[in-house]
């Protein structure tokens, strides 16, 4: 399987485990500061998760609402039903503007349908303009986590990374590393035709796309280049441009620990006078891409209220020894493993649902209180009745499964078979566990033989 | 009060002791405890693995246990099978069963929320000397929202000193998880070596947990790496005596 091997190389990784951990307890310990300022965190998390399940049950209003006003302002709106449909319209803008170059400030939905690589077969370059996308695009690698694309590097990885490919003298300094960044990415800027992002909100009553950062980047993509594409899944969308005030509260303090990102622009349509910022041109692509099945049920479409923070991955116990890319999804972590599973197809990634210890510290993190732990149960019933191989265990734990059932339905079965194993001190063949764990030794006699020999009959003192 | 003891499938064969505190103290606190010998597993296992229809059978038997008990309370030693009982309604369809469900799941108690909300003691007279910390189980912790009950109780038990556990801190998942640690097992005891690595720091002579899950998890490790600091269950604590 792949992700047992992949975790396993991860777990064999210091300066990753070691990243990851620095990382994510500062991200946490971040956000726990955030949230104190926040006289109602609660409240706030009620009202934004009833925002986004009105807006779910009603989304085809919506979207169409927001698209009618997204063009009333200007914007050129398009429905891509899957990635190869939103690659192609995207493809074909940028061929109709002639791009050679195009820039990308950060977008997870542009990873999820590898838009790089849809362009790259057309020609056009695209190169990503966030520091943390830049690194991960120079060292010829994926994110790793949905907000900190390099959360998997240390500062000496990526001083030697730049070394290498920008002919930077080494440094560790980070205003040097990130200055000679910027050098590199303001050449590409004056190059390119065309600018992609993604969008964090997008107000249905407006028309408006709000995006979220915190370098100028995302800015610079969307204002500098003539013509400007946004992508977006279409879960994206609320309401009322008022709603935009708890998910602004929420979200950054959720993700980064900050009370508010650097920059937050707010656009609406195409720029109507010289002198006014944005594009003369916008793009507006809505991605369906597996979305609209799990609005289908009320369990799985919870997962479509997230707003990508992060913080369940910060959160996550297992994220947090082996990092995104042993989940070999573009969509790690917690709410990746329920979310790959959905958009992608159980068969190829059966395997996420099953890495978590159900522990829930990601539902105790997340803004819009999704129950990631019931949705991994409910994607592991689906992996059961569907009958979908995980590991080469599949068949054991199928047998193993059924004894359990017949068992355990015959209480004088399953005590007799148990004080058979006590008598003659049969270890269950548990390699797995033993290769790193102590078995506890059994005890003499199991409680219910102890209650049978008297401790059933006598009596409290005071009964 | 009469209480029926929803003793869980561990606790009855791996951690006896447990269950046997949990009695002890009980009766001690002036409960008469009845015990239902026809319960086997609440079906976690199988929930927990995506095996419903498995656990769906279990959970319709310990329904029908528990209902025919006149007990003013079902208590139990583990948070995360009480959480389990209080998931039942989820695997039920049918509106009738998920009311019966939703009745079983009320009477049922996890032993430390049983004993400060429902009985209102934090004192139950035990004594036990040595440095203790507490780990904080998943379930009981966020499912059932236990966790003032437990420490404070601990911290009424004579010669004991209950210490926090350092980062990455006792609410932080030892990798236990069920299959979890069997299907994952380099994943689930990378988690337990932090978990581990905390304790022993902390330079305690006991680690004190409400679930015999997590302890088998933690006393697997703590044993395999030669240490010195055992894993006891609240109840065990609870029940000693000078
Ligand atoms: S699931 Fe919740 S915590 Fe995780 S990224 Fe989405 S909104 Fe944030």
């Amino acid at each position: 399987m792949t992700f047992e091997r992949d975790a396993r190389t991860a777990l064999a990784d210091g300066q990753l485990r070691g990243a990851l951990r620095q990382a994510t307890t500062l991200f946490g310990e971040r956000r726990r500061a955030a949230l104190a300022t926040v006289p109602d965190w609660e409240g706030a998390r009620d009202r934004a998760r009833a925002i986004k399940d009105e807006t779910l049950e009603h989304l085809d209003r919506y979207l169409e609402e927001f698209a009618a006003n997204a063009e009333r302002a200007g914007a050129c709106v398009h429905w891509a039903r899957d990635a190869a449909a939103a690659c192609d319209i995207i493809g074909g803008i940028a061929e109709r503007r002639g791009a050679r170059t195009v820039v990308k400030s950060k977008s997870m939905a542009s990873e999820e349908i590898h838009l790089n690589a849809a362009l790259a077969r057309r020609g056009i370059e695209a190169v990503e303009t966030d520091l943390g996308e830049y690194i991960v695009q120079l060292a010829g690698e994926t994110p790793s986590h949905i907000v900190v694309p390099a959360i998997h590097k240390t500062k000496a990885q990526i001083a030697a990374l730049f070394a290498d490919k920008l002919g930077i003298a080494p440094s560790d300094d980070v205003a040097t590393l990130a200055a000679a960044a910027r050098d590199a990415l303001r050449r590409r800027f004056a190059e390119a035709d065309l600018g992609i992002s993604g969008v964090n909100f997008a107000v249905a009553e407006t028309g408006t796309i709000l995006i979220l950062e915190n370098e100028g980047n995302a800015r610079m993509t969307t204002s500098l280049p003539h013509t400007h594409v946004a992508l977006m899944g279409i879960e994206k969308v609320i309401p009322r441009f008022a709603d935009l005030d708890v998910f602004l509260q929420l979200l950054p303090r959720s993700g980064t620990g900050q009370v508010l990102t650097a920059y937050q622009s707010l656009i609406t349509g195409t720029k109507r006078r010289a002198e006014d910022e944005g594009p003369e041109e916008l793009h507006i692509v809505l991605l369906d891409n597996g979305r609209s099945r799990m609005l289908a049920s009320r369990v799985t479409r919870q997962a479509l209220a997230c707003i990508r923070c992060g913080a369940c991955l910060n959160a996550c116990p297992v994220y947090r020894q082996i990092g995104g890319h042993a989940y070999g999804s573009v969509y790690p972590g917690p709410i990746g493993a329920v979310l790959s599973p959905q958009l992608f197809g159980l068969a190829r990634s059966a395997a996420l649902p099953y890495a978590s210890s159900l522990c829930g510290a990601c539902r105790d993190v997340c803004p819009v209180k999704i129950d990631i732990p019931a949705l991994l149960l409910h994607l592991r019933a689906q992996v059961v009745a569907e009958g979908v191989a995980v590991g080469k265990g599949h068949l054991r734990e199928r047998l193993a499964f059924w004894i359990y059932a017949t068992v355990m339905v015959r209480p004088r079965l399953f005590a007799w078979l148990m004080r058979a194993v006590r008598s003659l001190r049969i270890m269950p063949p548990l390699g797995a566990w033993t290769k790193w764990r102590d078995l506890r030794p059994l005890a003499p006699r199991s409680f219910r033989e102890q209650w049978r020999a008297g401790l059933g009959d006598q009596r409290g003192p005071d009964a | 009060m009469r209480v029926s003891l929803f003793v869980t499938c561990l606790a009855d064969q791996l951690w006896p002791s447990a269950a046997v505190g949990a009695v002890d103290v009980l009766r001690r606190l002036g409960c008469a405890v009845e015990f239902d010998e026809r319960q086997t597993c609440c079906g976690q296992p199988a929930f927990n693995t995506g095996y419903r229809p498995a656990a769906r059978a279990l959970a319709r038997r310990l329904i029908e246990i528990f209902e025919a008990s006149a007990a003013d309370a079902i208590v139990s030693p583990s948070g995360s099978c009480t959480a389990m009982v209080h998931h039942y309604d989820q695997l039920f369809d049918d509106a009738r069963w998920r009311e019966r469900a939703q009745g079983v799941a009320e009477r049922t108690h996890e032993l430390s929320s049983f004993l400060v909300h429902q009985l209102g003691v934090e004192d139950v007279g035990a004594s036990f000397s040595g440095r203790l910390t507490w780990h904080d189980a998943c379930h009981g912790l966020r499912d059932l929202g236990i966790r003032d009950e437990p420490r404070r109780l601990l911290r009424h038990v004579q010669g004991a000193q209950l210490v926090e556990l350092p980062p990455p801190g006792a609410e932080t998942c030892c990798g236990f998880g069920g299959t979890f640690s069997v299907k994952y097992p380099e994943i689930s005891v990378a988690m337990l070596d932090e978990k581990v690595d905390a304790i022993e720091r902390a330079g305690v002579d006991a680690v004190v947990s409400g679930d015999a899950s997590c302890l088998m998890q933690i006393a697997g490790r703590l044993s395999r790496r030669g240490s010195t600091v055992r894993a006891l269950h609240l109840a065990e604590v609870l029940a000693s005596r000078p």
